[in-house]
């Protein structure tokens, strides 16, 4: 069995790994033009400012879109099915996420739910808003 | 009208294709792929002055296909933008020949993923950079996000799994036409159906073919076509893009980059939709071919399911699609981009035997490369 891919953070992605294992999810807001990023990198994509904040989100959000997958690569093969949704927070980004729930749709309300792979990581899932 | 003649597709070829064996490169079959097409343009390979290729084993895909071929380029590109790749090479190569910078263009690709086993879904190990949100939840790639644009579609638009599965038919009807496809059984909309599920909602026979194969493309100035023996077939109008290379970051998943390269390319020839003959778009997967119909204005946003029903773009429909068998039925060597040209090309010289549409004159060709990321679009003229 070949090992799951894992983030590696760097410095553009380690502020939102370390708030991740501390169970909060962040993302960058510009002071520039006040607009929200993710994933994180050092220039604004909307007004090119260097000067980036972070901000904690409120791990609200709702699904865009998801999928069910039965056939993927080896190393997530005992895993199947599982679902990978889009979801998009309250804050207006949008992430690739686990959705942790049985019966998937599109706009369901969803909220994150830390999943800890090691004791310096865990990833963002996310379930049902009860 | 008269429309601007921007250069000419003067030979187009493919290698051998389906599954080549262990022992074939992709070099070897894009220099078969090249040979012929420059035979079939009536040029040697010292007319050649410009190459345009993307993908293969070479860091440097046009410096490695140059030297094999002995070619000493005056024009370069390597422009990889995924599948769409040699779609937007041509509209690069009128460019350049535009420009006075070169006059005979030869574009290549080659794959042997199938016979390599080379093709794979995932990414193991450390993942770096922006891909690091990306590879890391088990999503299988291409097809994964090609089933997150399909489920948006249908929950925005009621486009239901038959309509995906109508694109697959009517694909397979056209490779039965087709002796070099590697698919020609037909299959029903219950075959489809009743194929295993990849990644919800995308069946098996939602899904492109994984083969070998290469192809080869020659374009040339107005002038070195009035010189050739052959027919040529006129590029009157191009135009590219892409929007993201992740599929999280796709502004919305159900609108491609065909629709802002579709209208650069038709302004630029000055022809509408109903103008015509036939299309070839990339088809890597049913629900990219509803909405790039869509993208590209043949329906509004959201009509492409309807607009494909009751095998419309089947052979004898009003829509002839993808009439070589496409990347569902004929061949998928990776990035298919190039097949499309090709097809287009013999059917606006009328070579197509069984599968000729009648009097075809204009032919749009879409390509579509990444996760929905790139398009580029090319009008083409019967001569
Ligand atoms: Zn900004």
């Amino acid at each position: 069995m070949t090992e799951r891919p894992l983030p590696v953070p760097d410095r553009d992605t380690a502020p939102f790994w370390e708030a991740a294992r501390e169970g909060r999810l962040r993302i960058q807001r510009c002071l520039g033009c006040g607009r929200n990023v993710f994933y994180p990198r050092p220039v604004c994509p909307h007004c090119l400012s260097s000067e980036l904040g972070w901000i904690d989100c409120s791990g609200r959000g709702s699904v865009y879109s998801y999928t069910v997958v039965h056939r993927t690569s080896e190393e997530f093969r005992d895993q199947v099915p599982f679902t990978v949704a889009l979801v998009e927070l309250e804050e207006g980004v949008r992430l690739l996420a686990r959705l942790d729930v049985g019966e998937p749709r599109v706009g369901m309300p969803v909220e994150v739910a830390f999943e800890r792979v090691s004791d310096e990581l865990s990833l963002p899932h996310f379930k049902e808003v009860d | 009208m008269t429309r601007d003649r921007l250069g000419a597709i003067a030979g187009v070829a493919e290698s051998d294709l389906g599954v080549v064996g262990p022992d074939r490169t992709s070099l070897d079959l894009q220099a078969q792929a090249a040979k012929a097409a420059l035979e079939e343009a009536g040029l040697g390979l010292s007319d050649v002055d410009a190459v345009f290729s993307a993908g293969g084993e070479a860091w440097s895909p046009t410096m490695a296909i140059a030297e094999y071929l002995g070619i000493t380029p005056r024009w370069s590109d390597a422009t990889n933008i995924g599948g769409s790749s040699f779609d937007a090479h041509v509209g690069h190569a009128v460019t350049a020949i535009r420009a006075g910078r070169c006059e005979v263009a030869l574009i290549t690709y080659g794959s042997t993923q199938r016979s390599q086993r080379s093709r794979s879904l995932g990414r193991t190990g450390e993942i770096r950079g922006p891909a690091q949100f990306e590879l890391i939840w088990g999503l299988p790639l291409p097809v994964g996000a090609y089933a997150l644009a399909a489920t948006r579609h249908m929950h925005q638009y009621g486009t239901t799994a038959e309509q995906l599965a109508e694109v697959a038919v009517a694909t397979r009807a056209w490779a039965a036409l087709n002796p070099k496809a590697y698919y020609r059984d037909p299959i029903s909309i219950g075959d489809v159906l009743a194929s295993p599920i990849i990644s919800s909602p995308l069946h098996l026979l939602d899904c492109c073919l994984v083969t070998d194969g290469g192809g080869a493309v020659v374009v040339v100035s107005e002038a070195v076509a009035g010189s050739l023996r052959g027919k040529p077939v006129w590029v009157i109008g191009h135009g590219e893009a892409h929007t993201h290379l992740t599929i999280a970051n796709m502004p919305d998943l159900t609108v491609t980059p065909a629709a802002l390269s579709g209208p650069v390319a038709m302004e630029m020839a000055g022809v509408t939709h109903a103008d015509l003959d036939v299309v070839e778009v990339y088809d890597s997967f049913t629900i990219t071919v509803i909405e790039t119909l869509e993208s590209l204005g043949f329906c509004a946003p959201g009509e492409g399911g309807e607009f494909v029903s009751r095998q419309r773009t089947a052979p004898g429909g009003d829509f002839p699609l993808n009439t070589n068998g496409g990347g569902l039925s004929y061949c998928h060597p990776g990035m298919y981009g190039i097949f499309l040209l090709i097809e287009a090309t013999r059917q606006l010289r009328g070579e197509r035997g069984e599968a000729q549409v009648p009097g075809a004159r204009l032919a749009l060709v879409n390509g579509t490369g990444g996760v929905l990321s790139s398009c580029a679009t090319v009008v083409l003229a019967g001569d």
